[in-house]
């Protein structure tokens, strides 16, 4: 029905106007760093009860890609920051 | 004809009558009147008939608990069935009819369901009709939805319009009785935002209902101070007709205000209903407490009501229940619902208390009873007297109309919609949920508070409490701490020896022994027993039985109620119109049509239109006499290919790509090189996944050192654009690079043919001989001898000599009629995405159809432009897996029928020559097929195993679904013009 998550640039908006892609805790691995880092990297996911932290796009608003850390229990957001900010590659 | 209308007294206005129909026949209410005090007012107590056993029933409750007084209201469109009588305000041309009835709600034939009511107990469906099972489907489910249920719906549109809004606020109060005002004022002086919501059409819960006095002030003075000066505070907004129905995330309410629910003459620029999310740091729930019923038998007889409703319809409405009443309860309200008949000059005829120390503050006319049951209630399709055991001695009481009273059950549904489970009490005798949580608090009777001052006490101090921790030090009580003198009594559960039914759920017509039955069953577990009665499955989840079925099963159990535990509160409270979840989406706005900038220009020349996404695109484009899309098809495919054709190509998504580091970030999206393409050219660019699966194709040119234009698939265009951001913002954001999604500002326009060139000079004041532009060209042009200027780039998807002209979206229209007359004397058509299909087809191009998530660039013979030189790009490192690389996987073939009479459809799997139909059989499958008229037969695209080294092999393509086997032969995917000449011509 309803929830809200607080965009670092646009402030508390709507669940709706974003686009969830999945777990933010696996950073890209280097490109000569195996087949089994990139294996864990493209097929790997936990699903954790609990603490997770999520790339959330603001697609209706701002267009920047999020690191949401949420409950995945109770859906508390703990955090939100600009993926930028993240260092996403290894 | 036992209830009537008092000549004086509530909170009607007498001087402004309502006229409405009850099943057709014409009554009056008053101004102030709901659907149900209207229809007591009439002597209508009769108002349905019940769910399994047909059995008359009048109106129970004053309120959202209405288990019994179900209607459908308003006709056509305008059709809601199962209404609560009890919440529906009434108007001037109100339609009402009662429902589950047949022939009429006096003569119900479905009442023989009574008469067979030793066969319809709990789990009668799964005992009655498990055998033979093909006669469920069939025969018993048919015969039992036809038989239950409650009101229909219609089939006709609702004619109304629903709207959606956000509201935000420090203090969301829910519910306008005591705690709710008390809270809301003490806020609202604070200096709060503040959302005062209840579903009533006046605000003031019980203090509207109760005669009480508060210190010297009568309830209904307090009310009206109250009102007014929170009315004079701006940051407090009232919304009355709002049912908060469920708590969700964020501390984010749902709400649905009824807008125009209590009028017949609706303005159609305004919504009938608007479905609110009310965001709020913080919410007091002061949502009061539910009456609980007395199980004995016949509870269920019209003129039986609750205490609390009886109440209400007197003081409120002046209605008088009958002309002799009998109190049945074990707690102070039926001594209140006495008082106050007796104040009306209305006869009690006993007062049945069922503890045995009753109170001795009884002051009135009425005898009391202490220690007395109500063992049955007597009457056809109305109460006519009761059975009352006295010390084991039966009396018959004769009476017209019953109040009971069970005690109170906080209402407690939002304050569980998040996971918090209710705990019972043995203080209070109730389910209490748990005071404070994150971003609400529970108040008044809700939090299982008594009396009235104590009640405006808790909210007031509450809400202080709520303030200061938000940061308005300045808050205090709006009301001076008052004690709670209510005393609670132990629950009487339910009354033994009944010689009638002794009805729990009203609604779904579970009775005392169903939940005997379950537990002696085996279903004695709380949510087993729902299940296996139905017991809080009707429309009222419960709001009534199912603290009296806890208890029952308790007893059943011998546990206490805490070991019985609640089933599971869930939105919504209460039953909320489809028409408000929808709001404005639905018919041409459910969603948004795109239109190209040369829809107008298509339509014109009499195009054909299909639906891709939101894209309306031009499919073909008839001339007059063909009669068939293929002849139109075939003549564009021939046409372009002889002389020209344009077509609009707009659909395509376009991204502007900005940044020093821009040639660097295509790069690595790419599998393919870009950072050497010059500026002025176009390629052809294949984006991968990480797993190293083709993701989309495109061309991208470059128009300046750091600016690229790039082109994706219709269907991708969104995904490409939101892929790019993610590289370019989690993944690289060292890069200097940045993006605009440009596709709605372009009107992109295909002109394809060997005469293309040649219109097109006549538009393009730039010279785009071969020489100085040649094919994979991209650049700036001039238009029109420098009136416009537009992008020219030389890409072709029809294999033809043909040209690509990006002009502003506006201008759209007016180049294309420019090229269409430039090119009439050369013989150009419109041509549309069936052509477009066919010639790609012919030339082995590929699309999504082949591009399915499951190919490598490999799959697709596009191995040699994958460059591994690169030290990155994305699905560069999966690419050389085993699986990835393995010698049989499914890849690009043509096929072609042996006998061209002969044709195979798309979606066909491919058999070795003789082999039968089989998983191990299985060479691959047809991606895209059609009808060639160049080659004058069908070709397709196919993925095959090994597919480019069995050129020329005799296959069989099978198609199960249409039983068809077709010869053909396996071939290059290139049908036409394999030498590329009339491209580069």
């Amino acid at each position: 029905m309803a929830s809200l998550i607080a965009c670092p640039h646009c402030g508390p908006r709507p669940k709706e106007e974003f686009t969830v892609k999945g777990d933010a805790a696996i950073a890209r691995p280097a490109a000569d760093a195996g087949e089994d880092a990139w294996y864990a990297y493209v097929y790997l996911r936990d699903n954790p009860r609990g603490r997770h932290k999520e790339y959330w796009h603001h697609t209706s608003g701002c267009r920047r890609w999020l690191v949401v850390e949420r409950d995945t229990l109770t859906h508390v957001v703990y955090s939100v920051s600009d993926a930028s900010t993240q260092g996403g590659t290894a | 004809m036992s209830s009537f209308r008092l000549s004086k007294g509530g909170r009607i206005d007498r001087a402004r009558p309502l006229d409405f129909t009850f099943d057709r026949k014409p009554m009056q209410g008053f101004v102030g009147d709901t659907l149900a005090s209207a229809l007591l007012a009439n002597g209508r107590q009769l108002v349905g008939r019940s769910f399994k056993y047909h059995r008359p029933r009048g109106i129970l409750t004053a309120g959202a608990a209405e288990p019994n007084a179900l209607v459908t209201i308003g006709e056509g469109g305008r059709t809601e069935a199962n209404t609560r009588a009890t919440l529906v305000e009434l108007y001037s041309g109100l339609k009402a009819k009662s429902q589950n009835r047949w022939p009429s709600v006096h003569f119900d034939l479905g009442a023989v369901n009574s008469l067979l009511s030793p066969f319809l107990g709990a789990g009668f469906y799964y005992k009655t009709f498990m055998w033979p099972a093909a006669f469920w489907e069939k025969v018993y489910e048919p015969i039992i939805r036809k038989a239950a249920g409650l009101g229909r719906a219609t089939y006709e549109p609702d004619p109304d319009s629903y709207e959606k809004c956000w509201a935000h606020c420090e203090l969301l109060v829910i519910g306008a009785g005591p705690a709710g005002l008390a809270a809301a004022l003490t806020a609202g002086r604070a200096g709060a935002r503040v959302i005062l919501a209840d579903e009533g059409f006046e605000p003031g819960g019980s203090l509207l209902t109760e005669t009480a006095a508060i210190g010297e002030k009568a309830a209904a003075d307090l009310l009206g101070e109250t009102l007014a000066e929170l009315a004079s505070l701006p940051n407090v907004r009232i919304f009355s007709r709002t049912t908060v129905f469920g708590w969700y995330d964020g501390n984010v309410f749902g709400a649905v205000e009824s807008v125009q629910k209590n009028t017949a003459t609706i303005d159609p620029n305004r919504p009938v209903e608007r479905l609110w999310r009310l965001a709020a740091r913080h919410a007091i729930l002061a949502s009061g407490a539910e009456e609980r019923p007395l199980v004995f038998g016949g509870n269920d007889l019209p003129g039986v009501m609750m205490a609390g409703a009886m109440r209400s319809y007197l003081n409120r409405q002046a209605i008088a229940p009958g002309k002799s009443t009998v109190i049945f309860t074990n707690d102070e309200s039926g001594y209140r619902t006495a008082t106050d008949l007796e104040a009306a000059g209305l006869e009690v005829a006993a007062i049945a208390d069922s503890r045995a120390g009753a109170p001795s503050s009884w002051a009135g006319r009425a005898p009391v009873f202490p220690g007395a049951l109500i063992q049955d209630a007597k009457g056809g399709k109305a109460l006519t007297g009761v059975t009352m055991i006295k010390g084991g001695t039966p009396e018959a009481i004769e009476a017209d109309a019953l109040a009971m009273s069970g005690g109170w059950s906080p209402i407690i549904h939002l304050a569980c919609h998040r996971g918090a489970r209710p705990v019972w009490s043995d203080a209070k005798a109730a389910f209490l949920a748990p005071e404070t949580q994150d971003g609400l608090t529970i108040a008044g009777s809700a939090a299982g508070v008594g009396a009235l001052e104590a009640c405006l006490a808790d909210g007031a101090e509450k809400a202080g409490s709520v303030l200061r921790n938000l940061g308005f030090s300045n808050a205090s009580p709006a009301f001076a701490p008052a004690p709670d003198t209510a005393t609670v009594t132990k629950p009487l559960w339910y009354v033994r020896g009944a010689k009638a039914k002794a009805f729990v759920d009203h609604q779904n017509d579970v009775h005392l022994k169903d939940l005997g039955l379950a537990v002696s069953e085996g279903y004695g577990h709380v949510e087993l027993t729902k299940r296996y009665t139905t017991n809080g499955m009707a429309t009222d989840q419960g709001k009534l039985s199912n603290i009296n079925a806890i208890g029952i099963l308790a007893e059943a159990r011998k546990v206490s109620p805490a070991d019985v535990g609640t089933t599971t509160f869930r939105p919504f409270y209460t039953p909320l119109s489809f028409g408000a979840l929808a709001g404005s989406s639905k018919g041409k706005h459910f969603q948004p049509v795109r239109k190209s900038p040369l829809h107008d220009w298509a339509r014109k020349n009499g195009a054909v239109f299909v639906e891709t996404g939101l894209w309306y695109r031009s499919s073909w484009f008839p001339k007059p006499g063909e009669t068939t899309w293929r002849e139109s098809v075939d003549r564009e495919v021939l046409n372009v290919r002889k002389n020209a054709g344009i077509c609009d190509v707009s659909t395509l998504g376009k991204i502007e790509i900005f940044g020093k580091d821009a040639a660097e970030f295509l790069n690595r999206v790419y599998c393919n090189a870009f950072l050497k393409l010059p500026v002025g050219k176009a390629r052809y660019g294949l984006m991968l996944r990480e797993d190293g699966m083709i993701y989309d194709d495109g061309t991208t040119s470059r128009l300046s050192d750091n600016h690229f234009f790039m082109t994706t698939t219709t269907a991708y265009a969104a995904g490409v654009m939101n892929h790019l951001e993610f590289c370019a913002q989690a993944l690289w954001p060292e890069l200097d690079v940045q993006f605009a999604s440009s596709t709605d500002q372009w009107a992109q326009i295909a002109v394809a043919g060997p005469k293309s060139r040649t219109i097109l000079q006549t538009l393009v004041d730039e010279d785009i001989s071969d020489a100085a532009f040649p094919f994979l060209g991209a650049r700036q042009v001039s238009l029109f001898g420098g009136k416009l200027t537009g992008r020219l780039f030389r890409i072709s998807f029809s294999g033809e000599l043909a040209y690509e002209l990006a002009v502003p979206a506006g201008y759209g229209e007016a180049v294309a009629d420019a090229i269409m007359q430039a090119g009439g004397p050369h013989g150009i058509c419109p041509y549309g995405v069936e052509a477009l299909g066919v010639m790609r087809i012919e030339k082995g191009h590929v699309t999504h159809s082949e591009i399915n998530g499951t190919v490598t660039p490999a799959d697709l013979g596009f191995a040699k432009m994958v460059s591994m030189a690169k030290p990155d790009f994305i699905g560069r490192a999966m690419l050389s897996r085993d699986g990835m690389v393995a010698q049989d996987r499914l890849s690009l073939v043509g096929v072609k029928p042996l006998d061209p009479v002969t044709t195979f459809r798309t979606g066909s799997h491919i058999l070795s020559e003789a082999a039968a139909p089989s998983l191990e059989n299985d060479q691959g499958y047809v991606t895209s097929s059609c009808y060639s008229p160049n080659l004058g037969s069908t070709i397709g695209l196919a993925l095959v195993k090994h597919g480019p080294k069995r050129h020329g092999e005799q296959v069989t393509v099978w198609n199960d679904l249409k039983n068809e086997y077709t010869k053909a032969v396996l071939c290059s995917p290139v049908f036409f013009d394999p030498e590329n000449e009339k491209l580069h011509g």
